[in-house]
């Protein structure tokens, strides 16, 4: 086991950067999530971690040692790749002894370890298998056990769920966290899935256009995100953004199209500071009430089983999504609204670097 | 619905049915008809030869030729087998051939490899260049080739019937290909499983580019086996190395001058070949249509 760290990592490809200045440190027996949409920099950040992309600057850290210069084999990460990358030649147990030959083991340990290994995934009666006899959790399986069979000092995971059908992803997060778990190992789990991200992470690190957005436990950045993009990228929806002025300079009210939001009681001082402001607030913060302060229209009422997602228009331009339990009374579309705020759950952001002002937590 | 409008449509259904089905037999009978008239084209000359291998010389003149030998001649064989020296013909086509194929695989891996895993510089012009030999004729270079030959002393050597075809455009081309096929994350698991580059390529990357060796074998191996104008150039007096298509012409030129023998020669000389075909159509036909089908 170890720790992995970047520091100053950056990476281009074709002089534009991947991964900027990347710092971030990954504690021993950690897992951490590198969470962001496509192409924003994770998984090239994982990908410096193993040795198979060289950081243009800055260093790659994994035990206390500076490994820009080790090559891949020698810095014993093992990697789950998205496609598995099972040797399609090779048979189940084949494929999970393939490190253990490379590395001079003898052929009575090779099996034994193997076959250990197995056991603990479930895998005993697939051994004699080809991959392509696999079923999608079945290669899963087999990519985690060809990487825990070496015992390497970290696990990098490369979307390893994003080829699994819903139900069986659930049940491999769950497993791959016990698994972690019972292991210990320092583990990077790349994935542009936050619901991922929140359930399976110690800590989740998200970038954007390879920037280190904001890092923490998963409660720390969906409460408190550091800017626009954590806020709206955690949360399924993600938070509801409106454009927002504030009245008065240590405003507790901003005004919003179609009406106004509060805005805690410590408010907001910095209304002469910025040109523009926006408020941020959960859908699960909004309610339907004849006493809200917001006036919309009704366009869509989702219903997803326990809870109820109505999306309706602020004013002309602005949309904003509630979520209703599913119980509560569901207006039809096209309905004229008002939306209460719950008091100190509205974020406020500067309109234009989208950072963070204030609000709860 | 009405009863009846139910049964109309039932027998419509049922006239629908029988016509598809008919149309679907009256196809396959074309496609068969044209299937056997191609193999009879292709078929008949080598049956014809075999057959008149095995006429007397008297029945060969006969028109029409007989289609099936009533007293089969097989002592011609023996003829061709010892009095024209067929057997040492056939080892020096066996030695050529092997040391043709197996120079092209090694050299066809290695390069297709290198096209398809490689950084280096200058990759995409080098690869050009080496698919522009596939357009240069093999006779525009037999003059040079036949002066370079010489000039190192090996006219009359296996080293002067073979040096020459041991790396082929058209090989690397496949292989290539071939490699191209194999997931990048396949090549960076092997990476980080400690298999450096000639480990992945044995352990990997060939095993699964099989089907596209065995075709390159089998290309090779038909192209090294009729091989004429090259072993005629640069082989002499004596069947020291003089392949079996050489062997074959020398045949007329002998005492055992006969049709007959020269035929039962022919024979001898596509018996491997036909071994080959049969044991390899698989992927010989697997090769043909690479990329045909997505």
């Amino acid at each position: 086991m170890a720790d992995v760290a970047f520091r100053g990592a950056t990476k281009r490809f074709d002089r534009r950067p991947a991964v900027e200045h990347l710092d971030l440190e990954v504690a021993d027996g950690e897992l951490l999530v590198l969470l962001g949409p496509s192409g924003c920099g994770k998984t090239t950040a994982l990908r410096m971690v193993a040795g198979l992309e060289e950081p243009d600057e800055g260093e790659i850290v994994i035990g206390g040692r500076v490994v820009n210069d080790v090559e891949p084999k020698d810095r014993d990460v093992a990697m789950v790749f998205q496609s598995y990358a099972l040797y399609p030649h090779l048979n189940v147990e084949r494929n999970i002894e393939f490190p253990l030959r490379r590395r001079g083991v003898d052929a009575q340990r090779r099996r034994q370890t193997v076959h250990e290994v197995a056991a603990s995934l479930g895998l005993q009666e697939l051994l004699a298998r080809k991959p392509r006899e696999l079923s999608g959790g079945q290669r899963q399986r087999v990519a985690l056990a060809r990487a825990i069979v070496r015992q390497p000092r970290a696990f990098l995971m490369d979307e390893p769920l994003s080829n699994l059908d819903a139900a069986l992803r659930l049940q491999t997060r769950a497993d791959i966290v016990a698994l972690q778990a019972r292991l210990g190992t320092t583990t990077l789990y790349v994935t542009h899935d936050q619901v991922e991200a929140m359930t399976m992470g110690h800590r989740i690190a998200v970038l954007d256009h390879g920037v280190l957005q904001q890092v923490g436990p998963p409660h720390a950045l969906y409460d408190r995100p550091a800017n626009l993009f954590v806020a709206k990228f955690l949360g399924s929806p993600g938070m509801n953004v409106l454009p927002a002025t504030l009245e008065g300079t240590a405003a507790h009210v901003a005004r919003v199209d179609g009406g106004h939001v509060p805005l805690g009681d410590d408010g907001v001082a910095a209304s002469g500071q910025v040109a523009s402001l926006a408020v941020g607030v959960r859908p699960e913060h909004l309610a339907l009430s004849p006493s809200g302060t917001l006036e919309a229209k009704v366009l869509l009422v989702e219903l997803l089983g326990a809870d109820v997602h109505v999306l309706c228009q602020l004013g002309h331009q602005t949309k904003l999504v509630v979520r209703q339990d599913a119980s509560a009374p569901r207006p039809a579309i096209g309905d004229g609204v008002r939306i209460a705020v719950a008091r100190g759950s509205v974020h406020v952001f500067t309109g234009e670097s989208g950072g963070r002002l204030g609000g709860p937590g | 619905m009405r009863p009846d409008s139910r049964n109309g449509s039932g027998e419509r259904g049922s006239r629908c049915r029988r016509g598809r089905a008919s149309r679907r037999r009256r196809r396959l009978a074309a496609r068969y008809t044209l299937l056997t008239i191609g193999a009879l084209v292709v078929l008949a000359p080598l049956y014809l030869t075999f057959v008149s291998s095995l006429l007397p010389p008297s029945a060969l003149a006969e028109r029409p030729p007989p289609l099936f030998p009533l007293d089969p001649q097989w002592h011609d064989y023996v003829i061709a087998w010892t009095q024209g020296d067929l057997g040492v013909y056939l080892r020096n086509s066996a030695i050529q051939t092997g040391i043709i194929v197996c120079g092209q695989l090694v050299t066809s891996v290695l390069a297709g490899y290198a096209f398809a895993f490689l950084r280096f510089p200058f990759k995409r012009a080098l690869f050009v260049v080496f698919l522009a030999t596939l357009m240069i004729p093999f006779e525009v270079t037999l003059v040079t080739n036949t002066q370079t030959i010489s000039e190192l002393g090996w006219y009359n050597t296996f080293a002067g019937l073979t040096v020459p075809f041991l790396a082929t455009g058209v090989g690397t081309f496949l292989l290539r290909q071939a490699f191209l096929q194999i997931p990048r994350d396949l090549r960076e698991a092997a990476t980080l499983d400690g298999y450096g580059r000639l480990r992945f390529l044995l352990r990997i990357a060939l095993p699964l580019a099989r089907p596209a060796l065995a075709a390159l074998g089998v290309f090779s191996f038909l192209a090294a086996w009729n091989q004429y104008l090259w072993p005629l150039v640069v082989t002499g007096s004596g069947n020291g190395v003089r392949t079996v298509q050489i062997g074959l012409k020398l045949l007329q030129g002998t005492e055992v001058s006969r049709t007959d023998v020269a035929l039962a020669g022919t024979v001898i000389a596509v018996l491997p070949l036909l071994v080959l075909l049969v044991v390899f159509q698989k992927q010989l036909v697997r090769s043909l249509t690479a990329g045909a089908v997505k």
